[in-house]
């Protein structure tokens, strides 16, 4: 499937990358992040087990299972400070 | 019910005046303003710059709201959040909430500040004398959005 994948704040920067299209295999967010972890240095470090930060599709804050469907907008980033 | 993301300032006697503009079954309005401080973790801060993530921005506020409006009998909210650099001193947030009497739009101004706090996607960068740094999301913060989870 297609996805497109948004980073922000802390991670944009980190990754230094806010978008971009990926051809994923998997099925699940935390198949996602696995994949994205295995790139390795920052993505690694960042997306580490211990490390907080949060994974909305098409716009919802989800859990790690919840499944990717086909054309997803995923964004990965940081716990969010407004207010 | 308005939801305003924006850089602009704004004013809570305007945006309250227009809250209750023409109808007279208002009986209360809490309202909250949030403002930059010049100090955070015990260092100076100078500005800050928000930012946000649009689209999903207006799409969680507009939730918050709803659940607010599920849980007291709201006649008005109005909830306004700046993006972009602010100065120390600047509002950054406002929220209003008007109903028939002040325990619900106490209740719900509170609620509908401490779910944004935790659930709206928006990022803080302070800009201080060691340099940039994105602030750190609180602990006390997700106390304070899970005081109102059903128990």
């Amino acid at each position: 499937m297609k996805l497109r994948v948004l980073y922000f704040a802390r991670l944009r920067e980190r990754f230094g990358v806010a978008e971009e299209s990926l051809d994923f295999a998997g099925a699940t967010v935390a198949d996602l992040v696995a994949l994205l972890r295995a790139r390795g240095g920052v993505w690694s470090e960042e997306l580490a087990g211990g490390r907080a930060f949060r994974v909305a599709v098409n716009q919802d804050i989800v859990a790690p299972d919840a499944s990717l469907p086909d054309q997803a907008e995923v964004a990965i980033f940081p716990p969010v400070t407004g207010g | 019910m308005k939801i305003v993301v924006r850089s602009e300032a704004f004013d809570l006697g305007a945006e309250v005046d227009a809250m209750r503009r023409g109808r007279t079954d208002i009986g209360a309005i809490a309202s909250f303003v949030g403002l930059a401080r010049d100090m955070n973790e015990g260092s100076g801060v100078a500005a800050m710059t928000l930012e946000h993530y649009p689209g999903m921005t207006e799409k969680a506020l507009g939730r918050l709201v709803e659940e607010a409006k599920s849980r007291w009998a709201l006649l008005d909210v109005t909830v306004i959040h700046r993006i972009g650099r602010l100065l120390p001193g600047d509002p950054i947030v406002l929220v209003a909430v008007a109903s028939s009497h002040r325990g619900e739009a106490f209740a719900a101004c509170e609620f509908i500040m401490d779910y944004l706090k935790t659930r709206a996607p928006f990022w803080k960068k302070e800009e201080t004398p060691a340099g940039e740094r994105w602030v750190e999301a609180r602990a006390s913060d997700d106390a304070a959005a899970a005081r109102w989870d059903p128990p």
